[in-house]
């Protein structure tokens, strides 16, 4: 129920007029609660920035998410973590 | 990616005929200055506390809609987990904090300059909430307001 909880929190703090991105690990249910910004990543439950000790697999979700935040589409923005290996 | 259907059979049954909630946020908020210059939060929902905080209660029902409020300089690995759920496996956060609380990722791209600044506070609440009436009417918006006070421009947010 985290994914549904932090589309929660992220659409009370938009509605606040502070911006919000967030890390979602099911699309299904992100589509669903539709928070403004989310990025959904392809990681088990536990894991959404990727691995443990993986600073730069971290830092790379992180600045994809980032980037939705200046992104000038329409919201809501839903889009997908690509791994690049 | 993580779906529905690689759940256990109790938790996919229950996510299929779960009503899921919605809050309207429209028409969104809107980011009025670069990274490099925005005061930015994270927020969790790892159910991280200090050791010195009430742990998160698993017995109420419906959820604990309760947050606690996280140091922005704290060491992340003296953090406890209170979370508990057979619908994820903890061994990673376990590991690093920052799996799940990327604080040091993003005091990394402070001190780079990439973003401007990091809140003093930042927050954390315990996602397993299936009752969430109280999280969109008291809980999220208290958290809301402080982010108003603190005047931060834009937070992060993370499941587990």
């Amino acid at each position: 129920m985290c994914n549904q909880s932090v589309g929660l929190i992220a659409s009370v703090i938009e509605k606040a007029g502070i911006p919000t991105v967030c890390l979602s690990l099911l699309r299904e249910v992100a589509e669903k609660v539709r928070p403004p910004r989310a990025l959904f990543v392809p990681f088990q439950h536990g894991y959404p920035l990727g691995e443990p000790g993986r600073p730069d697999l971290q830092h790379a979700i992180i600045g994809h998410a980032l980037d939705l935040l200046t992104s000038a589409e329409a919201l809501p923005i839903l889009t997908d973590f690509k791994v690049h290996s | 990616m993580a779906r529905i259907e690689d759940l256990k059979f109790t938790h996919r049954l229950f996510m299929r005929s779960y009503q899921f909630r919605r809050v309207d946020w429209s028409p969104g908020a809107h980011l009025g200055k670069p990274l490099s210059q925005a005061k930015f939060v994270l927020v969790t929902t790892a159910a991280l506390h200090l050791p010195q905080q009430a742990a998160f209660d698993h017995g109420i029902r419906g959820g604990d809609c309760s947050f606690r409020e996280l140091p922005g300089n704290v060491d992340v690995r003296n953090l406890e987990i209170a979370h508990r759920s057979s619908a994820f496996d903890q061994s990673g956060a376990t590991k690093d904090r920052n799996l799940v609380f990327p604080l040091d990722r993003f005091g990394g791209l402070v001190r780079e300059k990439q973003l401007g600044a990091l809140n003093h506070r930042h927050f954390s609440f315990m996602g397993s909430i299936t009752a969430p009436a109280r999280l969109i009417s008291e809980t999220a918006p208290a958290v809301a307001k402080l982010l108003q006070q603190d005047q931060v421009d834009a937070a992060f947010l993370v499941p587990v």
